[in-house]
């Protein structure tokens, strides 16, 4: 009623929030709809999806480009809507708003990390890789990435000043940067970062927590489901796996130390099946839809339901996934329309 | 004036006490919590109201009907606050008299009644009103429907308002 330790509840979560909760109310009402959908896949050309993308919401953002439109462009323009959406809350959020704000952020800082590491070992620049890196996830070191060697090197120069100095604490035993073990690192890093932001939605409490507690236990699940498929046929032990599965979730603990024995996606399927949500994704699974697919429209599932309360902060997370997932089918359908592929053009995951 | 018998009695704050105290707390707590009330209601709708209203512009102006009920709730706080005052009169006997002390106290419990039900009305028009806001701008045709639950939440703060009236006409005229 009055809010736990957190944010307020009915009768006090407006003082500091509640405009923003309306403005992004205001914004999920501009995600497209099945009818824009419709009219997308119909355009023959990327220049017809960027007349009808102008009646919609976008308006006219792509007015500004040169004549021949690539998907690339009109997804980098899709995303900086989104960004400067983002940016205009979180610039005037307060607390504790403005901490569930950075916590959405700090997954892509660790894309970001990860993505510069990588461009380094294989000596590219680091401007060019600057340019690749997601907006909402950019923290000021992000240059000195450069020089590094080491996962000691890149705590002590790099991650300290940044929000995510505590969460590499369990992989400062690696020394080398190389190929496996950026994976292990930004799977680490992961881990890490997922609980912390689980564990801070249930000190916030309320609706914030029964919203963002469901959706961030399925991506905990999600992790761990993927780690195993990928490390079929790599050189990661089934310890070291097992280390990397988030202590949380749905399929914690039981389900984790069962998906840590197993040698093929059979067996994974199998211990699935003890799980009604993931047994229902599996057997929805086809030749047209891979797991991937499935766990995205279960995703976006778990995100709409968060704008069926008030009074929490679940709100502005799922609008950002809920975005992020039109921006991919935006750029499915473009791809599909500029290939030529028009019969795969229907496999995007309609959101409203 | 009346025994004050064991000096820490249980009546003994009551009986010492000036009865007309009371009658003054009643018309304060009136006004006082019914305004307290509104005010917390007009908060809450309000930024609702403005970040909603931000992609959809128009119902910056049929939303001020939510605002008008919250304002209602303080007004009937200000009659029921006036209806007890008509009761205070001139007459200042020394000691109070037993009636003096009876309509004391039913003014009181009038006031109090009025500033409680003023309280939870404000409120209540609030929540619903924020709700009303952002489900109007989704969609047009649910206006209506929320604004009857709103009327029914802000008719609370009338029953407030009728019940301090009954219960004054207990007290003596001139108190």
């Amino acid at each position: 009623m009055f809010g736990t330790r957190g944010h307020g509840g009915i009768f006090t979560f407006n003082r500091n929030d509640g405009y923003f909760e309306a403005l992004v109310r205001g914004y999920r009402a501009g995600i497209l709809t099945q009818a824009d959908y419709a009219n997308l896949i119909q355009c023959d050309a990327l220049e017809d999806m960027k007349l009808h993308l102008a009646q919609t919401d976008y308006g006219d953002f792509l007015a500004n480009e040169p004549s021949p439109l690539h998907t690339t462009t009109i997804a980098e323009k899709c995303l900086e809507r989104l960004v400067n959406e983002f940016v205009h809350i979180r610039n005037q959020a307060v607390e504790p708003l403005a901490t569930f704000l950075d916590y959405i952020t700090y997954g892509y800082m660790i894309d970001n990390v990860v993505l510069l590491i990588t461009g380094t070992l294989h000596d590219r620049d680091v401007t060019e890789l600057i340019e690749k890196c997601h907006p909402l996830g950019f923290f000021k070191s992000m240059a000195t990435l450069s020089a590094v060697h080491s996962v000691a090197e890149l705590y002590n120069t790099v991650l300290i000043d940044t929000p995510l100095a505590p969460y590499i604490q369990n992989c400062l035993l690696e020394e080398e940067l190389d190929e496996m073990n950026i994976e292990v690192i930004r799977n680490t890093l992961y881990k890490a970062y997922l609980e912390d932001f689980y564990n801070y939605c249930k000190e916030l409490g309320g609706e914030t927590e029964m919203i963002m507690s469901d959706i961030l236990q399925f991506e905990a699940d999600r992790r761990a489901i993927n780690i195993t498929i990928n490390s079929f046929g790599t050189e990661l032990t089934k310890d070291d796996r097992e280390l990397l599965y988030p202590n949380f979730g749905v399929l914690y603990p039981e389900g984790t130390s069962k998906l840590a024995k197993t040698d093929d996606i059979d067996q994974v399927k199998e211990i699935l099946n003890a799980y009604v949500a993931y047994r229902d994704i599996i057997s929805d699974t086809s030749a047209e839809k891979s797991l991937e697919d499935a766990f995205f429209e279960y995703e976006v599932k778990l995100n709409k339901m968060a704008f069926q309360t008030q009074f929490g902060y679940g709100v502005f997370y799922s609008y950002i996934k809920l975005r992020e997932q039109e921006i991919r089918n935006i750029v499915w359908i473009a791809e599909c329309i500029s290939q030529q592929m028009k019969s795969k053009v229907n496999q995007f995951i309609p959101i409203f | 004036m009346a025994d004050p018998g064991v000096i820490w009695g249980s009546t003994f704050f009551l009986v010492t006490l000036n009865p007309r105290i009371w009658a003054g707390l009643g018309v304060g707590l009136a006004m006082g919590m019914s305004g307290i009330g509104a005010a917390w209601g007009f908060a809450i709708i309000g930024t609702s109201m403005l970040g909603a209203s931000v992609r959809v512009p128009r119902i910056s102006s049929k939303h001020l009907i939510s605002i008008i009920f919250c304002e209602a709730v303080a007004i009937f706080g200000i009659i029921s606050g006036l209806v007890i005052l008509s009761r205070i009169g001139n007459n200042v006997v020394e000691p109070p008299t037993p009636t003096d002390f009876k309509s004391s106290y039913i003014l009181f419990a009038s006031g109090v009644t009025a500033g409680i039900c003023g309280i939870v009305s404000g409120l209540s028009v609030g929540v619903v009103g924020s709700g009303c806001a952002l489900a109007d701008a989704m969609n047009g045709s649910l206006f209506v429907k929320l604004l009857v639950i709103e009327i029914f939440a802000s008719a609370l703060a009338l029953f407030g308002l009728i019940s301090a009236m009954l219960l004054t006409t207990k007290a003596s005229v001139d108190m």
